[in-house]
């Protein structure tokens, strides 16, 4: 992780701007941001503790408590909630048995809802992972949810990447 | 007969490698700045232009790299904004994700006009794709020579580095932009200082969106005056206008600037689904008040829209047809720029919290008879009051959801219920 972050950290002329890059960095390598990670962060970039608290509880992005191994993120602004995400995240609320932020009890899933993710093009679009999946609907999010399941009953950690980008 | 050129290579496989950008004539116009003008001379072409922002505010762009001083004794910065945030807008995304070789001519020529020899692109962080082709593309560029040192032999240097984003749409205010670049909370700056004259670490910097930066290559191979000739005088241009919504076939559509937003959304876009009828129009994003259906043969540019009273903003038009409720596309777009607020100012932060709850309770059924004077007056004490324009948008989008649809939010309060459900 050292080497990543001293290697982003050199495109810019003030180490704090490395901060944010840096935390994407430590989240993809650890899953989530608890504290000893960002003092981590803080400590390779040589900043203040507590600019990297400011950045990490500030965007959507970064993540202060765990979340599930798939992350299924819905979009629910105007242009998804026109095509009836709503009815989505409903259907995803009762078969996963968790409401909007929860995370199932064996830690699979975590269902989330978000602001634009800048695909209305395909509404309604979730992001799971690094992937989009669009024009959704019921059958096709029923099929993703047993097609992650399957993945995660043999899997590694590789193999769940891998089939996060089956869903596209 | 018009002819596409910033989405040429939308369909056409590999059109995100360098190959395929070369065979269509790529980089050609960066050769041609290079060694044909002088800097001042591209700023000139691009006045002549009359290229005006795409990212929302329409801004000329000549002129905002004219206000870049000659002699700044700092380094001076190219920022690309392509954080792209706006609701119904997505135009960005796939020019990264299809053509970034476009966008990396168009930001070399910039920087070569405006003498800057590094630029950030600050992209929003779940555009994945987006950055992996836009990283791989920047790789091939440096390759070939096109990016990198004394670039095809001449004596410009310049380099591009990507800043991804964390989820935060204020970051599309160009100066909230430069505090997230700089590794603070995005919020934004009091201007002046402008940017241009002092902007990221304190120096010049320029920042012009993805769409702009992708017509300058076109403007110096092709000339202002072809550019000049597309569209209406005080806006020309091709221009990208995103479809979604309640719309057939919704998509990315390149058409002149100054089409007639009926015959966008009812000819290209295929109309509304069988058995509805539109019932009113986002026209660039859910910052610009909504057009109900009597307006829509408003032309789609800066101006035209402007005295209709919305705005061109990112040409994000969202199509909302007779099965749905205004209150609830209200309470929608609210929340929305409720979540967003940055939390500088107090008539934004706590304003539109105090609009989301009597908005979430009309909606409900739960409203009561002083409950549009309410809105009225929070809308009043927001507009204008604001540090930034995120304020101004949610604001100027209640103030018309509640000019054209009165009668809606009256029902909900006089029936007690939505009469939609």
């Amino acid at each position: 992780m050292r080497e990543k972050i001293e290697a982003a950290a050199a495109r810019y002329p003030d180490q704090r701007s490395a901060i944010m890059p840096a935390l994407l960095i430590a989240q993809k390598e650890y899953g989530y941001l608890p504290g000893p990670v960002l003092e981590e962060v803080a400590d390779i970039l040589g900043v203040e503790r507590i600019w990297v608290y400011e950045l990490a509880t500030f965007y959507t992005l970064f993540h202060t408590a765990p979340v599930g191994r798939f992350h299924l993120q819905l979009c629910d602004n105007v242009s998804c909630m026109l095509r009836r995400s709503e009815d989505l995240l409903g259907h995803l609320e009762a078969v996963l048995g968790i409401e909007r932020g929860g995370t199932t009890p064996d830690g699979l899933f975590t269902l989330s809802t978000v602001e634009c993710l800048g695909a209305c093009e395909m509404a309604p679009v979730m992001q799971v992972g690094d992937d989009y999946l669009g024009n959704l609907d019921i059958a096709r999010i029923d099929a993703l949810l047993d097609r992650l399941r399957a993945a995660a009953e043999q899997a590694t950690d590789a193999d769940l990447a891998a089939a996060g980008s089956a869903g596209k | 007969m018009f002819e596409p050129v910033l989405l040429r290579n939308m369909e056409v496989p590999d059109g995100h490698l360098l190959a395929t950008y070369e065979a269509g004539g790529g980089y050609q116009a960066l050769a041609k700045a290079l060694r044909e003008h002088t800097p001042d001379e591209i700023i000139d072409l691009v006045k002549q232009s009359n290229l005006r922002g795409r990212g929302g505010a329409g801004f000329p762009t000549g002129m905002k790299w004219s206000f870049v001083p000659k002699r700044a004794g700092k380094p001076k910065y190219l920022c690309c904004n392509a954080d792209e945030g706006e609701p119904g807008t997505f135009k960005d995304r796939l020019i990264m994700e299809r053509d970034p070789h476009q966008l990396i001519e168009g930001m070399a020529i910039s920087a070569y006009a405006i003498g800057a020899e590094t630029a950030y692109v600050y992209i929003r962080g779940e555009y994945v794709l987006a950055i992996r082709r836009l990283e791989q593309a920047i790789a091939e560029a440096h390759a070939k020579g096109y990016l990198g040192t004394r670039i095809l032999g001449s004596d410009f240097s310049f380099v591009v580095h990507i800043h991804c984003g964390a989820g935060a749409y204020i970051c599309g205010e160009e100066t909230a932009m430069l505090d997230s670049l700089e590794g603070k909370r995005a919020q934004p700056r009091l201007k002046p200082p402008f940017p241009a004259v002092e902007g990221l670490y304190a120096s010049p910097t320029v920042i012009n969106n993805v769409e702009t930066l992708a017509c300058v290559p076109h403007i110096v191979a092709r000339g202002p005056g072809w550019f000049r000739g597309i569209g209406p005088e005080g806006s020309p241009g091709p221009k990208l206008y995103c479809l979604s919504g309640q719309v057939l076939k919704p998509g990315l559509y390149e058409l002149p600037m100054g089409i007639p937003l009926r015959e966008l959304v009812e000819d290209h876009a295929g109309g509304p689904p069988p058995g509805r009828k539109i019932k009113a129009v986002i026209p660039g994003g859910v910052s610009a008040p909504l057009i109900p259906e009597r307006g829509l043969d408003v032309r789609m540019d800066f101006d035209s829209l402007a005295a209709a009273g919305s705005m061109l903003g990112s040409a994000g038009v969202i199509v909302i047809d007779d099965s749905t409720c205004m209150v609830k596309v209200a309470t929608r777009i609210i929340e929305f720029f409720h979540h967003e607020s940055c939390g500088k100012c107090t008539p934004c932060r706590e304003g539109l919290n105090w609009v989301v709850k009597v908005l979430r309770r009309v909606e409900a059924g739960q409203g009561t008879p002083g409950d549009l004077e309410q809105l009225e007056a929070l809308c009043k004490g927001i507009f204008g009051n604001t540090f930034c324009a995120l304020g101004d948008g949610a604001a100027m989008g209640l103030r018309a959801a509640l000019a054209h649809f009165e009668h809606e939010f009256v029902a909900h309060i006089k029936e007690r219920r939505c009469p939609f459900h």
